[in-house]
């Protein structure tokens, strides 16, 4: 039985090896902030962070996640206290649906920690979540806006 | 609005509230009067539209859908703005349509379609504020023993000046829940509202930015099982047969079902173990006659419809014939629109408890009084003991207008009475089972006379009908459909913005196998790329300037000529464009809005960049400048995925696209910056979730026929090597 510790809890599922992480947290963990948009690494719906780096848990299988730590939209802002990015995404307004929101904020965390200040090409490069409502420009903008905060 | 997620089997069974957006209901009997109606909490209802709590938080009624357009936000803004409370103790919730209709359908039309959230409801919620306000005002003066008139309301605070006494509408809302609902009110002028017409703040974000916000699929019940589900690839085929023993003892397989003819579901204890277990199913299928229709085969059709004698009329004015008869110059042209999926970004779902005397469903639907008619038709059971629980939309765009997906749920989990069932399509059967935006193609002809003036436009459109497909009832007695004249009709909402001496658009139907839908934007995608590129065409071909040329047709027109010239001189049309970059232009009016765009495109080689798109709307009253600006650049992002790759074809029958490697969308890098100009010119209320959508592409288009000379007729561009930059 894997363990995976998500959020700094341990969770012993119940999943074959191949189960990808998506759904051992959505269905045997129980946390649903993490979606499902294509199950094939296109959309980044199911961002999650694997030691701190931005992965798309759909594609990606239980096994090779135990014993990593594995930070969900949920365990973002442990305390409750949100960070900048989610402080950005309130103040700018940014989610329409909000379907593809909690993997758009993942990855934007994880690219934040890696380049502090993105440039407008780096945002293009690394942030490649598709948003069918089309929120990019206030993502955009809030990322700067996270950035300089 | 809040869905509480965790529940226990006795808050289930004693009462909806806990469960949905629903509210239970209870009633206190009054010896005289009218009876107090409670919400869940036990705080009572000021008229339908409001319900107070002691603590001053106001909670809005919405029987809308919220899909990401953001009129949630927007119909509470029009309530509270009449009920003049305090918008920071504004939250919402959704009545359910089965106490809708117990209650004669208190809450009116829950359809939400068509851009038509806010400027069909308006009136009727902005009444129900401003009654909720005169009762509270009764109540206080009642109090107080002094006259009506002399109360005052504001920010949630009753004031009798001349005595100096203030209450809130928490202290009053008990003494108001017993009074009449007022049947006569007056509305504020729109030029006084301080809430609504402001650029406010959504209020459904808090929970969309730290995973708590409940979509369809995220909904747990105790015992609840998973159901994966596959229908006939071919539309309208059948299912042969099946081999269930095969993956019945599959890990986690509860049991395998067929669902109506045409179908067969997957239920276990995980969607995953479910999903797993059906794709490893064999599954023989009848395609039936749709099984022989290829793209090829479908162009055909379409093409012979382009020349076709008979075709119904949408617009038509002067001799057509004459015109092309008697033209010095005639210039044509023939365009393609491809079928197009929604792929919403949450694929459909829904859960279901069906029971011998009860069927429920929770789900997200852009109208929950059809998915209450398909719960009904679908469960056997009497409305009375039906209802259906809306939960936030991973998007619609149309396809959550559709009820199909709810209906095959219902027949899912009738199979297993008393446990819940939770379906799920896989993004591969959302895209096979999509409701496409209609094919068509579109033959243009324009005539001028030896001084180079416009004299004949004759637009032939060859294609699908949406009503045909998916709602008949709606077609015109003569069974043409009204809807594929959008932006093109003599007048109304979807009026056609030019003046031409003979004019006639028609439509030769030509319908397929494939269930066609509303796409965002529905017909004027395509209309507006045929007619706004054409434009550009005959401009080319009289020498004259793009946005010359269409002023002179636009005389009789003023508001669509109003948004045109904002785009124009916001883009800088008189003035040169940076070196190496180019501009188009476009125009329609749809979904009762005026709206235009002016892009600014660079070509390198096979790539097209957009630095620019500037979209102006007139909507007669703007309730929220801030959402229509999101909508606005939100909609450019469809259209434009559409534009570049969005295209579905069909191969013996499916379709072939199965997921977003080949049904791509666009990314953060390709997005243009927008600029939204939001210009409200009052007296009338137009839509906004849709109608900028139609000004993109072609004004893209536009642009790149400008930067290279090049007119591209059929879509999407990637069938022509050519991509975003
Ligand atoms: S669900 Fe994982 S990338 Fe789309
Ligand atoms: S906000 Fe709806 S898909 Fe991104």
């Amino acid at each position: 039985m894997p363990r995976l510790n998500i959020n700094g809890k341990n969770y012993d599922v119940d999943a074959e090896p191949e189960i990808p992480l998506l759904w051992a947290i959505r269905e045997l963990v129980g946390l649903t902030g993490t979606k499902y948009g294509c199950g094939i690494a296109q959309c980044g719906a199911c961002t999650v962070h694997v030691n701190g780096v931005a992965t798309r848990s759909c594609s990606f299988p239980v096994s090779a996640a135990a014993g990593k730590n594995i930070t969900t939209i949920e365990g973002l802002a442990p305390n409750g206290t949100l960070t900048k990015v989610q402080k950005a995404w309130l103040e700018h307004d940014v989610p329409q649906c909000g379907f593809c929101q909690s993997g758009m904020i993942m990855a934007v965390s994880a690219l934040l920690k890696t380049k502090p200040k993105p440039t407008d090409a780096d945002i293009d490069a690394a942030i490649t979540n598709i948003c069918r409502c089309g929120t990019f420009q206030q993502v955009r903008a809030a990322i700067h806006a996270a950035a300089n905060a | 609005m809040n869905y509480v997620p965790k529940i226990n089997r006795r808050s289930f069974v004693a009462g909806t509230a806990a469960v949905g957006g629903g509210l239970a209901l209870g009633l206190d009997f009054l010896p005289s009067g009218p009876k107090v109606v409670r919400a869940a909490d036990g705080s009572p209802e000021i008229g339908v539209w409001v319900v107070i709590r002691p603590d001053d938080v106001v909670v809005v009624r919405v029987a809308r859908s919220e899909m990401g357009q953001g009129s949630l936000t927007g119909l509470a803004q029009l309530v509270a703005e009449e009920l003049e409370c305090d918008w920071s103790k504004v939250t919402t919730e959704y009545p359910t349509p089965g106490q809708s209709l117990a209650r004669k359908r208190a809450w009116g039309d829950f359809s939400t379609g068509g851009s038509r959230g806010i400027r069909e409801s308006h009136q009727y919620v902005r009444e129900g504020g401003a009654a909720a306000r005169m009762m509270l005002i009764q109540a206080a003066a009642d109090m107080w023993k002094v006259p009506a008139a002399e109360v005052t309301a504001a920010k949630s605070v009753l004031t009798h000046a001349k005595s100096s006494r203030k209450t809130t509408y928490g202290k009053v809302a008990e003494a108001a829940a017993k009074l009449e609902v007022p049947k006569n009110v007056a509305l504020k002028d729109p030029k006084d509202w301080k809430i609504a017409g402001k650029p406010l703040k959504r209020l459904d974000t808090a929970e969309k930015v730290n995973g708590k916000m409940i979509y369809g699929m995220d909904v747990k019940l105790p015992g609840m099982l998973n159901a994966a589900v596959k229908a006939s690839p071919v539309h309208g085929g059948k299912v042969k047969s099946f081999d269930a023993a095969k993956v019945a003892n599959m890990k986690g397989v509860v049991k395998v079902v067929q669902v109506a003819d045409n179908a067969v579901a997957v239920i276990a204890d995980t969607w995953w173990h479910a999903k797993s277990a059906l794709d490893d199913l064999k599954i023989e299928w009848d395609p039936g006659e749709g099984g022989k229709v290829s793209s090829a085969t479908i162009a055909d059709i379409l093409k012979e419809g382009l020349t076709a004698e008979k075709a119904f009329i949408g617009n038509q004015n002067g001799d057509i014939k004459a015109a092309i008869a008697g033209a010095a110059k005639k210039v044509e042209a023939v365009y393609a629109y491809p079928y197009q999926n929604h792929a919403c970004m949450e694929p459909m779902n829904a859960t279901v408890l069906w029971t011998p005397d009860k069927c429920e469903v929770w789900t997200g639907t852009q109208n929950g009084e059809a998915a209450f008619a398909a719960t009904i038709a679908a469960s056997g059971l009497p409305a009375n003991k039906c209802d259906v629980h809306k939960i936030m939309l991973g998007g619609g765009f149309g396809r959550r207008g559709r009820a199909d997906y709810v209906a095959q749920a219902v027949l899912i989990a009738k199979q297993m009475p008393g446990t819940p069932i939770k379906m799920i399509w896989s993004r591969e059967e959302d895209m096979a089972q999509g409701s496409f935006h209609p094919i068509t193609q579109c033959k243009m002809v324009g005539t001028f006379d030896d001084k180079n003036n416009l004299t004949g436009l004759h637009m032939r459109i060859s294609g699908q009908s949406i009503l045909a497909g998916i709602a008949p009832q709606r077609l015109n007695p003569d069974g043409s459909d009204g809807a594929t004249f959008q932006g093109l009709n003599p007048n109304g909402e979807t009026a056609f913005g030019y003046t031409v001496p003979n004019l006639l658009i028609d439509h030769a139907m030509r319908n397929t196998h494939v269930t066609p839908g509303f796409w965002r934007g529905v017909n004027v995608n395509h209309n507006a790329i045929y007619l706004e590129t054409f434009m550009d065409e005959l401009a080319a071909a009289a020498g004259q300037d793009p946005l010359e040329f269409r002023r002179k047709l636009m005389a009789n027109h003023p508001k669509h000529l109003g948004v045109l010239n904002a785009v124009a001189d916001r883009i800088g049309w008189k003035k040169p464009a940076p070196k190496g970059v180019y501009r188009g232009l476009s125009q329609m009016m749809a979904f009762g809005s005026y709206v235009a765009g002016a892009a600014e495109v660079s070509v390198t080689g096979n790539k097209i960049k957009i630095h620019r798109i500037v979209a102006a709307t007139d909507p007669g009253h703007a309730v929220n400048p801030a959402q229509i600006e999101r909508q606005v650049a939100g909609s450019f992002v469809y259209g434009l995925s559409a534009l570049f790759y969005g295209e579905c074809t069909v191969k013996n029958g499916a379709i072939e696209q199965t997921n977003f490697h080949d049904y791509n969308s666009l990314r953060i890098a390709e997005m243009p910056k927008v600029e939204a100009i939001v210009m409200p010119s009052g007296g009338f209320w137009g839509g906004v979730g849709e109608p900028t959508i139609l000004v993109a592409a072609p004004a893209v288009l536009n642009a790149y026929a400008a930067a290279t000379g090049k007119r591209v007729r059929s879509f999407p561009l990637k069938n022509h090597n050519l991509a975003m930059a």
